[in-house]
């Protein structure tokens, strides 16, 4: 490796226990421990943990802390609880998207109501130049990148909260979808939040860097009999494309609007201003020129990032973001931008273009997985 | 029947060819090394060329793909496509467990015997593996 990459708290744990390290986003990041479609059918099924202290974490503190996100980001903050936590995209000017974020609204244990901003590894350097870039008038507000200070552990699956649930105080057991908290975990400051990427349930947490390696034995000891399975990125991405989920850099780049990638929900228009979202209101009322959608093939063979989307007659209409064997529907499956007019109309007919080879594909609703409770 | 892996000789991008001798006539078998296919781990898919096809050492003879990725398969030496192992890609099992045996991918009948000779060594291609990892 020519270049110097950084390594998470728990590195020398990944390597002592076999993990395959490979550089991502500037870390070097356990890929896979065991094969890609164990670890991912053991989150399905039980429970994995995940090392994902590459993901930046930049913290807001000072009254107005939620007044500048409101305006950075293109989902509502002001009415924001303690305790709450919101996925929201992060435009530029022109709407294109900058990351997409979860955004924390937490009480410290003295009190102190402050926000917290999960970012994009990959992101991290350029969101917190634009955060400083667009600072105006909220010189008061007090802005610490505290990624390197902290690590992020994530237990995702459906026996996931049964296997933190002794290693918490009582009320974190009941925390509610996308709601979180500061508690402790045996004397030690965590922050829990009921968030994932994997489309389970589940729970990540955001540790003090020096508690990460003890909490990370203490999660697998808990978990010994379930038993709870370590996971890399390989399964992190085959579980998140099943969901869905969009990845930047795939389905998310700054030349792909918020209303293109189908995800209106993260925008909140009415009531309120924040940098992008003149620009996308306007391209709205002009018409979405693409569409992200789902499609499903055949076989074994799997279309990925940059492969052609084509319509029946063999004519380009888009081209896949992300594709992967499914490990859970037996069928490879992608994600894909495709033409507006072409998506728009439900008796199109859709072919992939794979390293030459033109095989069917059908247009599949997404998620491709949905969980059952 | 596997074969001794100590007793191929090897290409850097991992795949492999017997030697050949008077005991094939000349047509070797090729695939793709153990150290491969641990690290795509998740095989579901494998592609080989159809039987009659005139290779070029380095030229793609097909390709395996993983839930991960794909990889190209290369030959590692020149000649006619003799025989295709065409129940591989339905037993992806064998390429897992027994690469030098039933794991085998295509034979090829040489044009130059002596190319092989110019191939990685066994112990030169485990030096680079080990480098890689």
């Amino acid at each position: 490796m020519n270049e110097a990459t950084k390594v998470t708290p728990l590195h020398a744990w990944h390597v002592a226990h076999g993990g395959r390290m490979a550089p991502f986003a500037g870390y070097q990041m356990p890929i896979q421990y065991t094969t890609i479609v164990e670890e991912h059918e053991a989150v399905r099924n039980r429970a994995g943990l995940f090392d994902i202290s590459h993901m930046g974490r930049l913290r807001f503190d000072g009254p107005r802390a939620d007044q500048w996100l409101s305006r950075l980001l293109t989902r509502r903050v002001l009415d924001m609880k303690v305790g709450q936590v919101r996925y929201s995209l992060m435009c530029r000017e022109d709407g294109g998207i900058l990351d997409d974020v979860l955004v924390y609204c937490l009480e410290s244990p003295g009190g102190t109501v402050y926000f917290l901003l999960v970012v994009n590894a990959g992101n991290r350097d350029k969101i917190v130049r634009w955060i400083g870039d667009h600072r105006e008038g909220f010189e008061d507000v007090q802005f610490h990148d505290v990624t390197e200070q902290t690590a992020m552990i994530a237990v995702q699956g459906p026996l996931a909260r049964s296997i933190c649930k002794p290693l918490l105080p009582p009320g974190v057991q009941t925390l509610g979808n996308y709601r979180g908290c500061v508690t402790e975990h045996y004397g030690k400051p965590v922050i829990v939040s009921r968030t994932g990427y994997t489309g389970e349930d589940g729970l990540e947490w955001i540790v003090r860097e020096e508690d990460a390696a003890r909490i990370w034995e203490n999660l697998l000891l808990a978990g010994r009999e379930m038993p709870l399975q370590v996971a890399g990125l390989g399964a992190r991405d085959t579980l998140r494309l099943e969901a869905a989920m969009p990845l930047y850099g795939h389905e998310l780049s700054e030349e792909i609007l918020p209303i293109e990638a189908g995800l209106d929900f993260a925008l909140q228009i009415e009531g309120r201003q924040w940098i992008g979202r003149d620009a996308i209101v306007a391209a709205a009322a002009a018409g979405v020129r693409r569409r992200r959608i789902g499609l499903t093939l055949d076989g074994k063979r799997a279309a990925r990032q940059d492969a052609a989307v084509l319509d029946e007659s063999g004519k380009a209409v888009g081209v896949v973001t992300s594709g992967s064997f499914s490990p859970t529907l037996q069928k490879p499956i992608a994600m894909a931008y495709v033409d507006a007019k072409v998506a728009d109309d439900p008796s199109a007919k859709y072919q992939v273009d794979i390293r030459g080879t033109v095989l069917a594909a059908v247009r599949t609703p997404l998620p491709f997985y949905h969980r059952v409770s | 029947m596997t074969r001794d892996p100590a007793a191929l000789r090897y290409l850097a991008s991992h795949e492999w060819a017997e030697s050949p001798d008077s005991a094939n006539g000349g047509v070797v078998a090729i695939g793709i090394s153990s150290f491969a296919v641990e690290q795509l781990t998740d095989l579901v898919y494998l592609a080989l060329p159809t039987v009659g096809r005139e290779v070029q050492r380095g030229d793609e003879v097909g390709e395996v793909e993983s839930v991960k990725a794909v990889s190209t398969i290369y030959s590692p030496v020149s000649g006619q496509i003799v025989e295709v192992n065409s129940q591989l890609a339905d037993q992806l099992d064998h390429l897992k467990d027994d690469p030098y045996g039933n794991g085998w991918l295509v034979k090829i009948r040489m044009s130059d015997p002596k190319e092989w000779d110019g191939l990685l060594e066994s112990g030169q291609y485990q030096a680079q593996c080990d480098q890689s990892h």
